[in-house]
């Protein structure tokens, strides 16, 4: 009797203990959010945590919408205080935070990020267009005024200018902040280019979100594979298939240079500089939010921010920028922004 | 007799004194009995096979992280940029950030290259400052903060070399490949190894690896493991501590005192389905119940293992019941005889010797959990985490990593050099679950009892 009695007391005082036990006083900084800002972020955390008395923020991946929902779920210890985005927040983000209490939410853009077309170091060289990409990858394309079904095997099908190559494309999959990118600034683009753009207008009867929806369906039979995984998934399937083309990041690629051949595109080789001169047309901004809610709250969140924001990390001559991240021409203004306590969004337009 | 040996069946066995032979099927049933061992030999092959293929590719990967290569030198610690105050006090030392250890860093490494005759020729001094770990400036500055007395000295002073470098002595880097990298040129591999003929650089056992935190990807050189190995063994105490009584006390309830009715029975169905439903289910029930609704911290240890210990609970009661069935009822029944009552009998003979199956039925369940990535990922286990936990109790609640998470983690990196680091961490990971079924095993043959 004695010892089951003693066993179960133990197990229910352990579970209670567990269960019962307050949430207890954080004092790091907790961040989530986009897999693209991950690396800058932890590059940051870590000479954040070496510097200052404060401890290391804990970073998670996860992607750019779930740091989002988690920013905004509510207010207190044990919710995040710091979001990572490589998309901008949408409107319906904002208003699951208001939903929940969250009203102040600081919008600071650390700098821009490239997206690459890159293939095995051993292959041929490529230059594209997004009309190319579009004539490639897209399910209906232009021929002789009309849309039909897309049969080009090969890029010099697509375009005389590119290697008789087969077309085999490893894109991010629809998860991807990435993608979204690559869909608005290649395929979109290269739609308008080749005029399937009117033309799906007018098969819609002018509805301009229909057409831009068409533009972006992709073809199924093989050509353009989603990898739903990061950039070393890519970067597996490039070497297993050498004839293949992917789509990554600036930084990755940087670090892989001894791997992959990049691709120009329209005339432009991507690097930080002519990204950051806006020369190179496939690049976005790179975001985090912050609850202001937890400013003053959170020890260290103010000095973490504007830590991110100086030129010693998110300068041109940074880490950051060393990592790959092109440096925002306009990073005075953040820091003075962010200095000043920072100021709620603005309404999205 | 000739009519017989004329009628007698095809075959040599023509011997008219013996009576005819029935067909038995003795040749078909040993060619059946021939391919079924083929057939198992085979299976047993593909298996050992896949194995050693397996630990051929993780070995080869991995074995490199727990060597490194370092750099040493002699470094002035130069009183007016470290302490510009000259007091000595590390409150206002602390405001030179490791930027200004790194630019210290930088000119006492050229200072030394030259004092030991190292030619540096066509060599710019950002190319060989770019020889060391970003980690540098950070150990330097914590050795000097910890110590502010060394402020004015010169210290001889060992570092990680850079991801590259020491790619370069591990095969991955070649002078082909540096020359396309735009992290490490040539040029720098040469003046590696002429340091390392200066006998400035050199290759050794990898402490941090097994030690130090993880790193972030500026840095792979000095990423370990020291914080995952630790989340990892605060889950498993946890998880041991949770479960082994929760088990046992159910299962002994169930199998020993609990009435034969449609309850109990709908309650045994419902264990044993539990067993089965995918680990990545109790993550997310994890994240509802003990995150968002408990409001236990995120990323921490305690959360882990709660959710481990659910995942791993119907493994150790189906290991338990089957143990308590194992022991003859001739023991019960003796106990009984000579007066026990059915509480002593149960704890003073039926438990003891069931032990040994449910300490198995444990550690196997324990080393299930240890390699459990999907649940944790749910509950923020798969954070970049530098700061190590505090000691137990207060330690379960601070962030911490896992060893499979970590795994997870790092081969998402974009520096090659993670590869063999979440190589390595797939070693250590399996040297853990060797030891833990090495226990599981010694202890079933040391207090196994045969009847």
């Amino acid at each position: 009797m004695k010892t089951t009695s003693i066993t179960a007391i133990a197990a229910f005082a352990i579970a209670g203990a567990v269960v019962s036990a307050p949430a207890m006083a954080r004092d790091e900084i907790q961040i989530k959010g986009s897999s693209t800002v991950l690396p800058y972020a932890t590059i940051v955390a870590e000479a954040f945590g070496e510097n200052f008395d404060f401890p290391t923020p804990v970073v998670q991946g996860g992607g750019s919408g779930a740091g989002r929902k988690a920013l905004c779920e509510g207010v207190g210890e044990n919710t995040i205080d710091i979001a990572n985005s490589s998309s901008r927040i949408k409107q319906s983000d904002i208003d699951n935070c208001k939903a929940n209490g969250v009203d102040g939410v600081m919008e600071v853009r650390i700098g821009y990020d490239g997206i690459v077309f890159a293939s095995d170091i051993n292959g041929a060289e490529f230059a594209f267009t997004p009309s190319d990409w579009y004539n490639a990858l897209a399910a209906k394309v232009v021929k002789d005024g009309k849309l039909v079904d897309n049969t080009a095997k090969a890029w010099k099908d697509v375009n005389d200018a590119l290697p008789a190559q087969a077309i085999l494309a490893f894109i991010p999959g629809t998860k991807h902040g990435t993608r979204e990118v690559f869909d608005v600034k290649v395929l979109e683009a290269g739609c308008e280019a080749t005029g399937a753009f009117e033309m799906f207008k007018e098969m819609n009867g002018g509805d301009k979100k229909a057409a831009g929806k068409a533009c972006i369906a992709l073809r199924t039979d093989g050509a353009s594979v989603d990898i739903d995984g990061d950039y070393t998934e890519t970067l597996a399937r490039l070497d297993a298939n050498k004839n293949g083309i992917g789509v990554f990041g600036l930084s990755f690629y940087e670090n892989n240079t001894d791997k992959l051949r990049v691709a120009t595109m329209s005339g432009i080789t991507p690097s930080t500089e002519t990204i950051a001169k806006g020369e190179y047309p496939v690049s976005r901004p790179l975001f985090f939010y912050v609850k202001l809610a937890h400013l003053g709250v959170i020890p260290g969140l103010q000095e973490y921010i504007d830590f991110f924001v100086s030129d010693d990390m998110a300068g041109p001559d940074g880490p950051l920028a060393a990592y790959g991240l092109v440096s925002d021409p306009e990073l005075a203004k953040t820091q003075e922004m962010v200095a000043n306590g920072g100021k709620p969004m603005p309404p999205l337009n | 007799m000739t009519e017989i040996s004329a009628s007698a069946p095809v075959g040599t066995d023509n011997d008219a004194t013996r009576p005819k032979r029935r067909d038995i099927g003795i040749k078909r049933r040993y060619a059946a009995e021939n391919r079924f061992r083929a057939l198992g030999i085979g299976a047993v092959s593909i298996a050992v096979l896949a194995l050693v293929f397996l630990l051929i590719s993780i070995l080869s990967n991995g074995l490199s992280a727990f060597r490194q290569t370092f750099v040493a030198f002699d470094v002035t610690l130069d009183a007016a940029v470290l302490d510009k105050a000259g007091n000595r006090d590390p409150a206002e030392m602390a405001k030179v950030t490791t930027i200004g250890y790194g630019n210290l860093l930088k000119k006492a490494l050229a200072a030394d290259l030259e004092a030991r005759g190292v030619s540096t020729e066509g060599i710019s001094s950002k190319e060989i400052a770019g020889l060391l770990s970003k980690e540098a400036p950070a150990q330097l500055r914590n050795r000097v903060l910890a110590d502010p007395g060394l402020v004015g000295q010169t210290i001889s002073f060992k570092t990680y070399a850079t991801g590259r470098i020491d790619g370069y002595y591990k095969g991955r880097v070649t002078m082909e490949s540096a020359a396309l990298d735009s992290n490490v040129s040539p040029e720098q591999l040469t003046l590696a190894d002429r340091m390392r003929g200066a006998g400035m650089l050199t290759v050794g056992f990898n402490t941090g690896f097994l030690f130090g935190p993880d790193a972030s990807e500026l840095r792979p050189e000095a990423a370990g493991l020291g914080i995952a190995i630790l989340g990892s063994a605060y889950m498993m105490i946890l998880v041991l501590v949770m479960s082994l009584p929760l088990g046992i006390a159910a299962s002994i309830y169930l199998e020993e005192f609990a009435p034969q009715n449609r309850f109990t029975d709908l309650i045994e169905v419902n264990i044993n389905n539990l067993a089965a439903v995918p680990s990545i289910v109790f993550g997310l029930l994890g994240l509802a119940i003990f995150i968002n609704f408990a409001g236990l911290p995120q990323s921490a240890p305690v959360v882990g293992a709660l959710v481990l210990t659910l995942m791993t609970l119907p493994t150790i009661i189906i290991a338990t019941r089957a143990a308590l069935k194992a022991v003859p009822p001739s023991i019960r029944e003796a106990a009984l005889g000579i007066g026990a009552s059915k509480m002593q009998a149960i704890f003073h003979h039926v438990l003891p010797l069931a032990m040994p199956g449910i300490l198995t039925g444990t550690i196997i369940g324990l080393a299930q959990a240890l390699g459990e990535t999907a649940p944790l990922l749910l509950i923020g286990m798969v954070a970049f985490v530098r700061d190590f936990p505090a000691a137990p109790p207060e330690g379960f609640f601070d962030p911490a990593a896992a060893l499979p998470v970590q795994v997870y983690n790092w081969t998402q990196r974009a520096d090659p050099a993670f590869v063999e680091r979440a190589s390595g961490a797939i070693i250590v990971l399996l040297v853990f679950l060797f030891l833990m079924n090495l226990i599981a095993i010694v202890l079933r043959r040391q207090f196994e009892r045969r009847w």
